[in-house]
């Protein structure tokens, strides 16, 4: 990996508090010009891991390189490039939001004027109200101005949208592909897959502080199945012995069933055979991806060992 | 009203402890009157010639109320302790209606529990009620208290009871202002303000406008006129006040949302001024109103002791063990007090300076740190920010309390040189309270968990101070603290070397500290 130093790279990272293991031997690698989500259930260790990658922590083993340098070391040269946006924002009880906003952007070294009076509002966010009296979604939003106004060239954001509304998500949204689109970069970390899929261009998929999955959307639907329900001519036979079949019905001339995704274009030339009348087929979503990980609800069959340990 | 005997069940388990808390230093207050004034004089002469100087400094009664009966125990006891005593009814019945009601409503708990069958009326009737019962049980120790010391019983009711009801009038206002303000703050400072304006208008009364006194709940509470010819007509005007204030404070719940203040909350600056820039701006922000108000305190606290003037004899008693007590053997009695009362301010000062330095913790606990700290801030700037305002606001604590004793004792004395040299060694106190702070910020440095030790060393310092010699303390203990070891001036004369002894170590523990907090994880 010669040249240029991707913004994140972390190896084989431990954190240990106590006796409890929060990270196991964690890897993720953030390119340059891309939204990196990282997803993982609560208590999965995404922002202990994004808590080291700022420097408040410090790694037990492992390495990691923020831009190329230790972040425990440089933090603070370091953070002059970057906008961090933690999950549970907290504010000063006494200073408004256009305090706070204002404080930030002076500790990071200077704001942009005309996109802070733009983001506010969009936002709809009323800077002179006191940081007592914000909502959870209004704290977040002065957070989330705080760190869009500033001139940096990373975006670190811990579940940055849990208390807003979707108008106002999207207006997030919107943002941070704009961002995105000026070569900069962006972790986001968050447990809501349907931001996740809009937004990334990568994922990473951690539980109990390891990396269990990471690739593009499209690398990650590979391994996952679509879900196919058809309408035929006649009563359909021997789907049952198609490989990657799963979770069969068969009623009559209806069939339901799942197909991993690379047996999908064998499955339906099978159904072709059998006279097709109407076809409804979902792709997988992260959602499902997300349930494999993480659910039971999933039934496990030989084979699916693969996706825990690629 | 439904659900409002199970609201009340529940405050008052919760409350169980902080009720039993102010019911203690409410005792602790108006008993120890009794225990100190009967201790201090020997002879009935004694006491009839201090209670003939008190009677005529003004300062005092502006302080405490109208003078009556002072050369008797009940009498002082009434003095010395009534005032105060209705500000801490007043404080108490403040934090119990504002932890029931507006500070719910402001967390939005109190929409959580609204979901539930529960009558529009309940939570409100049972905080009220809590408060009610928690004021009972306070005038009713304290009577009982006195009345064992032995003080006459009637009298003894008559001081309790009226406590009672000066805290049911300030748990009615309380209530009024929980109805008109959207913050649980703003309710405070609503509340403060009116029991501010019920001990000045009483001062300014007693000391020569009657009239005045009686526009004042507390005034009608000192015109009881217990152990001085009680009578009860006064504590009728405080229940019917109390009653007014309760009913007000429904018919205005009846005009208000849930959630809501009848007043609405005022804006604040739409951008930062050119003052909130860096750590030191930040810190300076967020502890500037600490400062100011214990500055405020000490110099209230130093006024006191110097308005004492020249009288200090006559106070202080002929007996041996009073005079060690207030001289701390110094040869001079004069000296020696205002030597003793110096230490004491500086023993209240680390107040401020040690939860100064424990403000870190507050912010780190509260989890404002990380947003700072992501920022081009370092972790050595952040804590110096505050660790400067600390310092900084040490010295004006000081300052204030140096001032307020050398004004008050120039005031009564009309001796400007010696209210100087009498006051002006407060300031040289400034390392051992460094010093205490310096532990503080070495034990945050550490740890946030380890920082509540951080009053240990006051504690030991106090009981040292007063206690040292008494219980025998082995010396290597009493040498633990920073103040033994600076001159007790000005009844000794300054000395250099422990001055800057005692600067270097706070020094030491200071940067210790800081070297710690670089080092650890943030919680």
């Amino acid at each position: 990996m010669a040249g240029v130093a991707h913004p994140i790279e972390i190896v084989g990272l431990v954190k240990d508090f106590g006796n409890t293991r929060a990270l196991d031997s964690l890897d993720l690698t953030v390119e340059q010009g891309q939204i990196h989500g990282f997803l993982g259930p609560n208590g999965a260790g995404k922002s202990t891991t994004i808590r080291i990658l700022l420097g408040m922590l410090r790694a037990d083993a492992g390495e990691v390189r923020l831009f190329g340098a230790d972040p425990w070391r440089d933090a603070a040269e370091l953070h002059r490039r970057l906008a961090y946006v933690p999950g549970d924002v907290n504010l000063w009880p006494n200073l408004t939001g256009g305090e706070v906003i204002d404080l930030l952007g002076r500790l990071r070294g200077g704001i942009d004027e005309r996109r802070r009076a733009e983001l506010i509002e969009r936002f709809e966010l009323d800077p002179t109200k006191k940081g007592r009296s914000y909502s959870k979604g209004n704290r977040q939003k002065v957070a989330l101005v705080a760190a869009l106004a500033s001139d940096v060239e990373l975006l670190v954001l811990d579940e940055p949208t849990s208390g807003l509304d979707p108008i106002m998500e999207s207006v997030f949204e919107e943002h941070v592909d704009a961002f995105r689109d000026t070569g900069h970069t962006v972790l986001l970390s968050s447990h809501i897959l349907a931001e996740v899929e809009e937004l990334c261009d990568r994922v990473s998929i951690i539980r109990a502080g390891r990396t269990v999955e990471t690739g593009t959307l499209g690398d990650l639907r590979h391994l996952t199945r679509t879900s196919v329900h058809a309408e035929l001519e006649q009563p359909p036979v021997g789907l049952d012995v198609l490989p990657g079949i799963h979770a069969l019905e068969v009623d009559g001339t209806r069939a339901r069933f799942e197909v991993d995704t690379p047996e999908l274009d064998h499955a339906l030339s099978v159904l072709l055979r059998f006279g097709l009348r109407s076809l409804t087929s979902q792709p997988p979503t992260l959602e499902e991806l997300f349930l494999r990980h993480y659910g039971d609800e999933v039934p496990t069959e030989p084979g699916d060992e693969v996706l825990d340990r690629p | 009203m439904t659900g409002a005997r199970i609201f009340l069940q529940t405050f008052l388990r919760r409350d169980r402890w902080m009720l039993l808390g102010w019911a203690a230093g409410a005792v602790l207050l108006y008993y120890s009157q009794a225990v100190s004034v009967d201790g201090l004089y020997t002879t009935q002469a004694e006491f009839d010639r201090a209670a003939a100087s008190m009677e005529h400094n003004a300062a005092f009664i502006a302080m405490a109320g109208p003078a009556r009966a002072l050369n008797s125990i009940g009498g002082q006891v009434t003095w010395q302790a009534s005032a105060f005593g209705a500000v801490v009814a007043g404080l108490m019945s403040m934090f119990l209606v504002g932890r029931h009601t507006r500070a719910e409503e402001e967390s939005g708990r109190d929409e959580l529990v609204r979901g539930a069958s529960v009558g529009r009326y309940a939570p409100m009737t049972a905080a009220l009620v809590t408060s009610l019962l928690a004021n009972l049980l306070l005038g009713l120790l304290v009577a009982l208290s006195l009345w064992s010391y032995p003080l006459a019983l009637a009298d003894s009711l008559g001081l309790g009871v009226g406590l009672t009801l000066c805290g049911w009038f300030f748990t009615g206002t309380a209530l009024v202002a929980a109805q008109l303000t959207a913050s649980t703050r703003s309710m405070y400072g609503l509340c403060g303000a009116a029991m501010g304006l019920a001990y000045a208008l009483r001062a300014v009364g007693d000391i020569g406008y009657p009239v005045l006194s009686w526009l004042s709940p507390i005034g009608w509470y000192q015109a009881m006129h217990p152990f001085s010819g009680l009578r009860w007509w006064p504590g009728l005007l405080l229940l019917v006040a109390a009653a007014a204030a309760i009913g007000a404070a429904y018919a205005l719940f009846d005009r208000r949302d849930v959630g809501s203040g009848l007043l609405a909350a005022r804006p604040g600056p739409p951008r930062a001024g050119r003052g909130l820039h860096g750590s030191l701006g930040l810190a300076w922000r967020l502890q500037r109103g600490s400062v100011v108000g214990w500055a405020l305190g000490v110099l209230f606290i130093g006024l006191a002791y110097g308005a004492i003037g020249n009288d200090v004899g006559d106070l202080v008693g002929d007996s041996q063990t009073s005079r060690d007590l207030f001289a701390q053997g110094g040869a001079d009695l004069l000296d020696g007090f205002y030597a003793t009362a110096c230490l004491m301010l500086a023993l209240m000062a680390c107040g401020f300076a040690i939860s100064s330095a424990l403000r870190p913790r507050t912010e780190e606990n509260d989890g404002r740190v990380d947003s700072l700290l992501a920022t081009a801030l370092t972790r050595r700037d952040w804590l110096l920010g505050h660790t400067s305002v600390t310092v900084v606001g040490t010295v004006a604590v000081l300052v204030g309390a140096a001032v307020g004793l050398g004004a008050g004792y120039a005031m009564v004395t009309g001796e400007p040189g010696t209210a100087l040299r009498l006051s002006f060694p407060v300031l040289q106190y400034l390392p051992a309270v460094l010093l205490l702070s310096a532990v503080a910020r070495l034990l945050y440095g550490m740890s946030p968990r380890a920082a509540s030790l951080a009053w240990l060393p006051l504690v030991l310092a106090v009981v040292v101070m007063f206690f040292g010699d008494l219980l025998r303390l082995p010396q290597w203990l009493q040498d633990l603290s920073p103040f033994e070891h600076l001159a007790l001036v000005p009844a000794e004369s300054f000395r250099w070397a422990p001055f800057l002894g005692v600067l270097g170590v706070a020094l030491l523990l200071s940067v210790a500290g800081q070297v710690a907090f670089a080092r650890r994880d943030i919680r």
